[in-house]
């Protein structure tokens, strides 16, 4: 009996507690569909092997879907939540320095001026590192501007919000640059069973949250989010720390944008990563993270941008018209911040409180 | 040395950063349209001159395009065209200005016009209304102004519109799956559509086409969601659409080339056959290169174009208007219906014949 109140006093506390449910209510909106239409209520859920055309057998169901496609985000998510916690800012210009990477990688693969390519002109290694490059160097100039100009964040990073994916049209030489090259698919397909983006986010946060966990990194963001002007005192060098959150934050950008052009072979500059600095930014709110910065939870992060990821696939298993949608999608989310929101919380807290009062006085 | 090079960083960065952080005032902009304006008026007079001299030797006829922008191949194909068209060569001199999605921009390059005194102006207008005041300085000026492709809703002192049906499309393909389905034998004919940017003038006309023909015959249209135009949007909407109506659909229809290519890969992905060999009819708009190799390649069943290459058609308006006649205020540009002979089938719009072009190499080569 004192086991079991204290699993649900520690299930309270745990600080991803409305981030998952969060998730699992919008999941769960499809078994009441699926129920109430008389299919199976668990087909969302379901996961079965699908042989392919090109690809063999795979793992093929909606929630390979949302891990799959929710991947750009997952990725993203896990600089911007370090850039919230150190500067208290935002890095807006992700989703532009996504559209710059894929071009970037594409053009380096078909080579310039080339509109259409089934060969690769330099080794697929060379271009994804290029792109790579290009997303750290947009990172270390937004964070240049950030840690050692002073600039506010939001200010200093609309210059790539603005700029990155112009670049990215004069890089392409204004043209779609398609690269049917299978090799250069690969990111964006399967790697055995399993679609490829998963495994890269697999890989992105593991190593993330082991260099988290196992240095002091962790701790050194989060105390100069909290107060950089005490933690430079006690020895911190808040500068170098909020421009490596940036850099990394560019390097996340970089790696998410070759996916994405991955995916469709191509560089489309002019919609890659569109709106998905957006996406990032309610990651890291719906992870339960505070904009203000300091301290930072890198899995509500994650669970975040699938949780998005979950209501875009709702919406199209529900079916809803594809006008309406962002308006469900915006409800849902004021409903998940808002749960979230410290009045919210504070208002249960009390009534829990006063129940177990009355309880304890019975 | 490294604090006067800082301080003059400093100092870029922060201009960049309030030319940025001020974008959204309106006070700015004002203050230099002005400015640019007497800047380039000069230039213009300076133009404008010797264009008035040919145009006393009798030739050359000075045209001002402002084009949308450059986001697409299909626009590239658009200002290319019309490049083409209005050569020197050909007696044309062709100030072309790329307006980059910028609509005030735009008003800004036609006013330049005005002042160059150019002989005709062509618009392709980024929004359809806010017109009226500047066409009626171009009315006063004398200058005929031709509006191409997207449409101006809010004044008609236009001479000609010039651009494609996209409801014709739309009818074109419903007409066109009627007689393919009925040559093949398929009887039932359930729909998916991808449709493209909501409240785009081609998704409306090609949905409103496509539906009249399902209406008409009683298809079964499934489900119609939008893949925005693109690639990653067909294959995100297709991936979807495969799970929710596995083995229900015989027909996917997407309303441009690049959603059709993503919808391919979903497709693979599904391990669901399409195009001239396979289960899905895959219909497609627009009739890009890539998509015309598509055709050849048997992935799309046909492909239905919309044609990019206005600047032909503008040339027979303004030849109407030089010798001194009316053009017709709506001109429909042709347009060709593309399959291989496996697919090419005789069907009618309105009652009027179409005749469908046989993709081979040389139609690739010549397509945009």
């Amino acid at each position: 009996m004192a086991k079991e109140k204290t699993f649900f006093e520690k299930l309270k506390a745990w600080p991803l507690l409305l981030p998952v449910v969060a998730l699992i209510l919008v999941m769960a909106v499809n078994i009441i569909y699926d129920a109430v239409n008389g299919n199976n209520p668990f087909s969302f859920f379901t996961i079965t092997l699908q042989n392919t055309t090109a690809n063999g057998t795979v793992l093929y169901g909606r929630i390979i879907d949302i891990l799959n496609r929710g991947s750009e985000a997952a990725i993203l998510a896990i600089g911007m939540t370090l850039v919230v916690s150190s500067s208290a800012g935002t890095d807006i210009s992700v989703g532009s320095v996504m559209s710059l990477a894929a071009s970037v990688c594409c053009v380096t693969l078909a080579g310039y001026g080339v509109s259409s390519t089934t060969e690769l002109a330099r080794p697929l290694i060379v271009g994804v590192l290029a792109g790579i490059a290009i997303g750290c160097l947009c990172g270390a100039f937004n964070g240049f501007l950030v840690a050692h100009l002073k600039i506010q964040p939001m200010v200093a990073t609309l210059i790539l919000f603005t700029a990155a994916r112009s670049i990215g049209l004069l890089v392409c030489n204004d043209l779609i640059v398609y690269v049917r090259n299978p090799q250069f698919g690969f990111f964006g397909s399967f790697f055995g069973p399993i679609p490829t983006p998963i495994i890269i986010t697999a890989i992105c946060v593991a190593v993330t949250a082991l260099v988290l966990s196992k240095t002091a990194l962790g701790t050194y963001i989060q105390s100069v989010g909290i107060n950089a002007k005490a933690s430079r005192i006690a020895g911190l060098n808040s500068k170098t720390i909020i421009f490596m959150t940036y850099m990394l934050c560019g390097l996340f950008a970089g790696i998410a944008g070759i996916i994405n052009g991955s995916r469709i072979t191509s560089a489309d500059s002019n919609n890659i990563g569109l709106y998905m600095e957006l996406d990032a930014i309610l990651a890291v709110a719906l992870g339960g993270n505070s904009l203000g910065g300091g301290k930072f939870n890198l899995a509500g992060s994650i669970i975040g941008a699938y949780t998005i990821q979950a209501i875009t696939t709702t919406l199209y298993a529900l079916g809803v018209s594809s006008a309406q949608a962002p308006v469900y999608k915006a409800v849902i989310v004021i409903i998940i911040v808002a749960i979230q929101a410290p009045p919210v919380k504070a208002y249960f807290r009390k009534r829990n409180a006063a129940k177990a009062a009355v309880a304890k006085e019975a | 040395m490294k604090k006067k090079v800082l301080g003059v960083l400093l100092a870029a960065t922060m201009a960049v950063g309030m030319l940025a952080g001020c974008g959204g005032g309106s006070e700015e902009p004002a203050a230099d349209a002005p400015a640019e304006e007497a800047t380039e008026a000069p230039a213009a007079e300076e133009e404008a001159a010797p264009a008035d001299d040919s145009a006393a030797a009798g030739d050359t006829i000075t045209i001002g395009f402002a084009q949308v922008g450059h986001e697409s191949d299909w626009r590239t194909a658009s200002t290319k065209s019309c490049q083409d068209v209005f050569s020197a060569d050909n007696g044309y001199d062709l100030s072309f200005v790329d307006c980059d999605n910028d609509s005030a921009a735009q008003l800004e390059a036609v006013r330049n016009f005005i002042q160059q005194d150019v002989d005709y102006i062509i618009i392709d207008p980024i929004v359809s209304t806010g017109w009226d005041t500047v066409l009626t300085e171009c009315e006063d000026a004398g200058i005929p102004v031709i509006v191409i492709d997207r449409t101006i809703d809010d004044s008609d002192k236009y001479a000609a519109w010039v651009g494609s049906n996209f409801k014709t499309e739309g009818l074109a393909a419903g007409e066109w799956l009627k007689a393919y389905a009925e040559k093949k034998g398929i009887s039932e004919i359930n729909a998916l559509v991808i449709s493209g940017t909501t409240g785009a003038s081609a998704q409306i006309g090609r949905s409103e086409g496509f539906q009249e023909i399902a209406d008409r015959e009683g298809w079964n249209i499934l489900d119609e969601q939008t893949g925005d135009f693109t690639e990653d949007g067909g294959q995100a909407v297709m991936e979807s659409y495969c799970k929710s109506y596995a083995g229900k659909f015989n027909v996917v229809v997407c309303q441009n080339d690049n959603e059709a290519f993503g919808a391919m890969t979903a497709m693979d992905n599904a391990g669901v056959t399409y195009g001239l060999d396979g289960d899905v009819i895959l219909i497609s708009f627009d009739a890009c290169t890539a998509g015309l190799e598509k055709v050849k390649a048997r992935q799309f069943s046909a492909d239905f174009e919309c044609n990019p290459l206005a600047a032909p058609f503008v040339e027979e308006v303004i030849q109407t208007l030089q010798s001194g006649g009316t053009p017709e205020k709506e001109v429909y540009m042709e347009e060709h219906w593309f399959a291989l002979p496996d697919a090419i089938v005789d069907f009618s719009i309105d009652g009027a014949a179409q005749t469908m072009t046989e993709v081979t190499d040389d139609v690739i080569a010549a397509q945009y």
